[in-house]
């Protein structure tokens, strides 16, 4: 084939999409800035907590969004997809730590009413040195989590607009910049209002639209339940040998559901930038109603992705099984396979799947020769996997392909994959700026600073954080992917037993809590990093191999806990050293109490009334 | 702190707590019973064209957080209310 042809047919498969998605993203980005600029702010309690005046409502969408990252727009339908009934981790553990955030942290930690997590940490245990720990802890697991929101944003930036990836962050990276450094808080909650509308209505529409094509309903909530497609999927999925969809732990052991559906709940509620969140409504009642509004705007989307990403694990089966391969686009070289054009058995276009490969997410290996892909397990190179294979990441971009919407919905989810990502990016910054200027430099090297000089310092801070995402996001390190799901672990072992415990015991104290912090994360982190040594650091094998890990072989369970679930037992480590400690020294002083009796009830409660 | 003050702050609490341990129950029961522990036997059952654990591991679980984070936004109302807080 000559280089002409080659070139012709790829501008034939031009996305039809680019145009509408250049729209969306100008027109989204231009709304952003603009809100960003309306709302800057003059003096530091707007820049940290947006001056405690957001209505209920408004920061709940602002939660939802903040919340819901690229990895919940973009990567979750797909994890969900191909982990079957077991994918319940993520839904359970993600939404489920939001009643424990919602019950047992938020409310008390808005009558604290100071800025930051480390601030109710050092004051609660009286210690500088819990505070600069905790402030630590906020940036290592904010920094970890920006850098994929910025490689989600490359990703989208790289296959909708063909922009390259590092032109893509550097994007990303001046928005989330100017509507962050500008606004600060107050900026960040109002974009992010719009933007849970965006990534919403992104998300809602093509699964609308696949659910009434697949099933007899358009709400996907009903079709996931109400209809053929769980059996059909369920047949198809056996006789191609692969486990059951609907079948429970297929891909985990009940234990290791259990731990890491725990460990993602505990985690949540532990994540400081969604705390922070609370920070800035009017009252504890306005807090209250906050999380009523955030979790009802995340149910949304969480109940509509399992469905999605069950019809689009049958899609993808109907277009790919048994497709033949019409003609080789570009041959293939050394390090990528052929580019192939595929020709559906159900006679759809199958442009898409031309353009996927073209990422390099959709990889596409005839092993036997025969110009017919196989999804039969193991027909793969290797005896692996099968002859397509597909990035889990491509699930929800790519549905609406697959299912052959037009353009603008396409283009649509583009904007909202950006929205995701930008809203998180920007409430994980504003914590490492909180954390780097309130916690850390106002407090221990410019005390007396006047009110510019610390609106001065934490855009700075903002500034700098923005460049190390924006470098991570460049040039990612191998274990970024690793990290952002082990972060939840981590949280969960350090910061949660010490929030809870520091609200609903008075008896802990400072060397209780700085012993449990301490020994929950250096446990969790060891495991984690012993696990995924390979990954990290690395090593040929794991050092703690998968036959080794905890419980393995005992008590008859077959599999041991897996890294992703350690941090439930590092949670309980905590609980139990932080509580066995406080025990064995002296009780906090008198003003500690005070301050926990505070958080406890409103300042003018009365006796109950007589019924 | 005079006494009624003092009371009225520790049966509040009280009835914050009472509240909080009822609704964590629920969240137990249903999330870590019903979607994890006893999915296998819940299967047995169906809702609309699936087994009830696997609905309730994908959906239903979702649902009742949403009520329960309701419910508790709407009780603490009363109890605040019951206790003169709400002004």
């Amino acid at each position: 084939m000559s280089v002409d042809l080659i070139s012709i047919d790829l501008l034939a498969v031009a996305d039809p999409a680019s145009y509408w998605t250049f729209g969306f993203v100008i027109l989204t980005f231009a709304l952003y800035l603009y809100i960003g600029w309306r709302s800057r702010v003059k003096d530091s309690k707007g820049f940290y907590v947006a001056g405690q005046g957001v209505p209920a409502i408004a920061n709940g969408a602002a939660t939802a969004a903040d919340w819901m990252s690229a990895a919940s727009f973009i990567s979750m339908a797909g994890l969900i997809s191909f982990a079957g009934s077991d994918g319940s981790v993520y839904l359970m553990g993600w939404t489920g730590g939001y009643v424990l955030l919602a019950l047992l942290l938020a409310p008390y930690l808005r009558k604290f009413g100071h800025y930051t997590v480390p601030d109710f940490i050092g004051a609660r245990y009286y210690s500088e040195t819990a505070r600069i720990v905790a402030a630590i802890c906020a940036i290592f697991v904010s920094i970890t989590y920006v850098a994929g929101q910025m490689k989600g944003v490359g990703v989208v930036f790289s296959r909708f607009l063909e922009v390259p990836l590092y032109g893509g962050v550097i994007i990303g990276m001046f928005i989330v910049g100017f509507f962050a450094v500008v606004g600060g808080m107050k900026g960040i909650t109002w974009t992010q209002v719009v933007q849970y509308f965006v990534l919403i209505l992104a998300f809602l529409i093509p699964a609308f639209a696949i659910s009434s094509m697949l099933t007899d309903s358009a709400i996907p909530q009903v079709g996931f339940a109400c209809s053929d497609v769980p059996a059909k999927l369920d047949a198809v999925l056996m006789e191609l040998g692969h486990n059951s969809y609907t079948e429970p732990f297929g891909k985990f052991s009940k234990l290791n559901v259990f731990c890491i559906t725990a460990a993602l709940m505990f985690g949540t509620a532990g994540l400081p930038h969604v705390i922070v969140r609370f920070y800035t409504v009017k009252d504890v009642r306005a807090a209250r109603y906050s999380a009523v509004w955030a979790i009802l705007f995340i149910a949304i989307l969480y109940t509509t992705a399992p469905a999605m990403g069950m019809f689009a694990r049958y899609n993808l089966i109907q277009s790919l099984h048994n497709a033949t391969i019409d003609r080789v686009v570009e041959e293939a070289t050394e390090n990528s396979p052929a580019i192939l054009q595929l020709k559906s058995p159900n006679d759809s276009s199958m442009d898409w799947a031309l353009r996927w490969q073209k990422t390099g997410m959709l990889k596409i290996n005839d092993v036997n020769g025969d110009g017919v892909l196989s999804l039969v397990a193991g027909s793969g190179p290797g005896g692996k996997d099968s002859e397509v294979i597909i990035d889990r990441d491509i699930i929800v971009l790519s549905t609406p392909e697959v299912a052959g919407l037009p353009p603008w919905v396409i283009a649509l989810v583009a904007a909202g994959g950006l929205a995701a990502a930008l809203s998180t990016a920007a409430g994980l910054l504003l914590v490492i700026s909180s954390s780097l200027a309130h916690d850390l430099y106002i407090r221990f090297v410019m005390p007396d600073a006047t009110e510019s000089e610390k609106l001065l310092v934490g855009r700075i801070a903002i500034v700098f954080g923005i460049l190390v995402a924006g470098y991570f996001g460049i040039f990612p390190p191998g274990f970024v992917g690793e990290v952002v799901a082990f972060a939840f672990g981590l949280a969960a072992a350090s910061f949660f037993p010490a929030i809870f415990l520091g609200i609903f015991s008075k008896r802990t104290n400072r060397a209780g809590a700085v012993s449990g912090m301490i020994v929950g994360l250096l446990f969790t982190f060891t495991y984690i990093v012993l696990c995924t040594s390979d990954k990290i650091l690395g090593d040929e094998t794991p050092m703690l191999a998968p036959e080794n890990y905890l419980l393995a072989g005992m008590f008859g369970l077959k599999e041991g806990i897996n890294p992703q679930g350690i941090g439930t037992v590092g949670m309980v480590l905590n609980f139990i050293v932080t509580l066995t400690v406080s025990c064995f020294t002296s009780p906090p002083p008198a003003d500690v109490i005070e301050l926990v009796d505070s958080v406890r009830q409103p300042d003018n409660c009365g006796e109950p009334k007589k019924h | 702190m005079n006494q009624s003050l003092k009371t009225g702050k520790s049966s509040y609490w009280k009835a914050n707590l009472r509240l909080v341990s009822i609704l964590l129950a629920i969240w137990f029961l249903v999330a870590i019973g019903g979607g994890i522990l006893y999915v296998d036997q819940l299967n047995a059952f169906r809702i609309g064209k699936v087994g009830l654990g696997f609905w309730i591991a994908q959906q239903g679980s979702i649902f009742t957080f949403v009520i329960l984070v309701l419910v508790y936004a709407l009780l603490m109302d009363r109890i605040d209310k019951n206790h003169g807080a709400d002004k």
